[in-house]
């Protein structure tokens, strides 16, 4: 069962999202298996034996009555060094080329916003950030790379995420060091679903020296 | 405690249970069999609680020598199962000799076979799951599909018991407590086999779809293409009239903004062909969908190989939980599995 909270991505609308999410898993629902947040919408999925639908709609619309009491944790902060351009960042020169803007310039827009991270998805650990600056938009590549190396941050439309694992992918990539998804760490993802983000430019060295850490 | 070694794996063989649910927060799919009936059913044979880890082989299967005395039984489609060169034929459970070594061909029938062994495949879990996620190399054996040389431990039989995951406290199939070895009733198993004609119900998005592209899409069958896996299955034939798909981009019908998907969704790409997202699907996805496989025919794509060709049919929700119940129920009678 899918929830929508509207049919465009806003900052409300994916407050509304986690606010229910949050609900849910704070008080959970006996016989639903599964929650898919995304930016306006939550995936509902549940054990058809134990759930009609239309049971299922009436109990989750107590549950969306209640969501204007509800308060959400403040969001933690996270920084993520990116070493940009250079071999670890091969659309950092086409990107900037595309805007007629300087690479330096790319970086510096990239660098300076706080992202939220509007869901987890695609693969394990990966972040969907947004909005990127107006001046980056930047479409997928026409078609998507056969391997993309984990870590690379890549840009897409107006969205900005990291590769936690090597997978293929279409996004235009700049790229840090941080594990995004270990099975060696508690949160076993680096990002969870409403986090404030910032991505801080490095230098090669440290950049070699996070890599090793 | 006893082991399994891999003489050589097959073409595509995974370590599987039921998979692990709850995890969409943070982009973990559940994975999974890709058959669950066949996975179920084959730890009922030899006594285990269905949900305990076996092999999950694709294709063409592998040779595996069993280290210590053992019951097991190999389910889902017929890859030509010997043993020590005698025959054994699927859905049965049979008794192992240390350093005999089971050998399995390619397959006869769908795309997928299992290995159930007693006390089931023990692998370190991860979220609560012995399923193999490929895609990001979690779970089941190193994260992998398995290689020549792997040796794989079968869980004590003790320590199975106490945690539930060996012999089943089930009520029904009363012999699991001697070796008397078991199969499945042949009546259920035709009931139980995979469709090619796959039900489903209303998609998310399956008002976007006008009438003369659903016309086309529930008329016509649809031929598996070899990027089929367990991520998902893209189909060919006919598509879907321009207009009629809306995607990412938003070239059709406006945006489409990325939401979750489920289990069986079918997307219609950009090129109005469909796509089956399957166990190890992406948790979200900005295609729209057309339609969903009804949970009781998940294991029918499960066998569906690249070449067949499959077609759907559109069933109410109502119809769907039904067939379901009906499946379940069967999966539960006391008549499923028999002595042999």
């Amino acid at each position: 069962m899918l929830i929508y909270f509207g049919e465009k991505i806003t900052i409300q609308a994916h407050e509304r999202v986690r606010t229910l999410l949050h609900l849910l898993e704070a008080e959970p629902i006996a016989g639903i298996r599964n929650l898919h947040p995304a930016y306006c919408s939550l995936l509902v999925k549940f054990d058809p034996l134990k759930w009609q639908h239309e049971k299922l709609e009436k109990e989750l619309r107590k549950y969306l009555g209640r969501l204007d009491k509800v308060k959400l944790p403040e969001p933690r902060h996270v920084e993520i060094p990116v070493c940009y351009g250079g071999e670890f960042g091969p659309d950092l020169e086409s990107v900037a080329a595309a805007h007629g803007i300087m690479p330096q310039r790319v970086i510096e827009l990239h660098s300076s916003p706080t992202y939220l991270v509007y869901f987890l998805g695609f693969t394990p650990g990966f972040a969907y950030l947004g909005e990127l600056p107006q001046e980056l938009v930047t479409p997928r590549l026409p078609s998507p790379r056969k391997r993309v190396p984990a870590g690379s941050v890549g840009i897409a439309a107006n969205q900005t995420g990291v590769y936690p694992f090597e997978t293929p992918g279409g996004w235009r990539l700049l790229r840090t060091p941080l594990a995004m998804f270990r099975t060696d760490r508690e949160g076993l993802s680096l990002l969870s679903i409403g986090d404030h983000v910032r991505f801080a430019p490095i230098s090669r060295e440290r950049f070699a020296e996070l890599s090793r850490a | 405690m006893s082991a399994i070694e891999v003489l050589s794996p097959g073409l595509l063989t995974t370590v599987q249970d039921l998979g692990r649910e709850g995890f969409g927060p943070m982009g973990v799919s559940p994975s999974g069999v890709a058959d669950p009936i066949a996975l179920r059913i084959g730890n009922r044979l030899v006594g285990n609680a269905e949900g305990a880890a076996g092999m999950e082989m694709t294709l063409l299967g592998g040779a595996f020598q069993f280290q210590g005395a053992c019951v097991a039984a190999v389910t889902g489609s017929d890859f030509s199962a010997t043993l020590d060169g005698a025959a054994v034929p699927p859905w049965i459970s049979f008794e192992v000799r240390p350093g005999q070594t089971l050998r399995l061909g390619p397959t006869r029938s769908g795309a997928r076979c299992y290995l159930c062994v007693r006390c089931g495949i023990e692998v370190k879990p991860f979220l609560g799951s012995a399923s193999t996620h490929l895609l990001s190399g979690l779970g089941g054996h190193e994260g992998r599909a398995l290689r020549k040389g792997d040796v794989l431990k079968i869980g004590d039989p003790l320590e199975a018991k106490q945690k539930g995951t060996g012999r089943s406290a089930r009520s029904t199939g009363g012999a699991h407590d001697s070796n008397r070895l078991q199969k499945v009733a042949p009546m259920a198993l035709e009931r139980l086999a995979p469709r090619k004609v796959l039900r489903v119900t209303p998609g998310p998005q399956s008002g976007w779809f006008p009438k003369a592209a659903q016309r086309v899409f529930y008329a016509n069958a649809y031929r598996v293409t070899e990027e089929a896996n367990r991520m998902g299955l893209r189909l060919e034939g006919p598509g879907l009239p321009e207009g009629a798909h809306g995607d990412a981009s938003g070239k059709a019908r406006g945006e489409m903004i990325s939401e979750g998907v489920s289990l069986g969704a079918i997307q219609i790409t950009a090129g109005g062909l469909p796509i089956i997202l399957f166990v190890e699907q992406q948790t979200t996805g900005g295609y729209a969908k057309i339609a969903n496989v009804i949970s009781a025919d998940l294991h029918s794509v499960g066998q569906l190989r690249p070449r067949d060709e499959a077609r759907f049919e559109l069933v109410s929700f109502a119809t769907a939980r039904k067939l379901l119940i009906e499946q379940e129920k069967l999966l539960a009678s006391e008549n499923l599995i028999v002595e042999t």
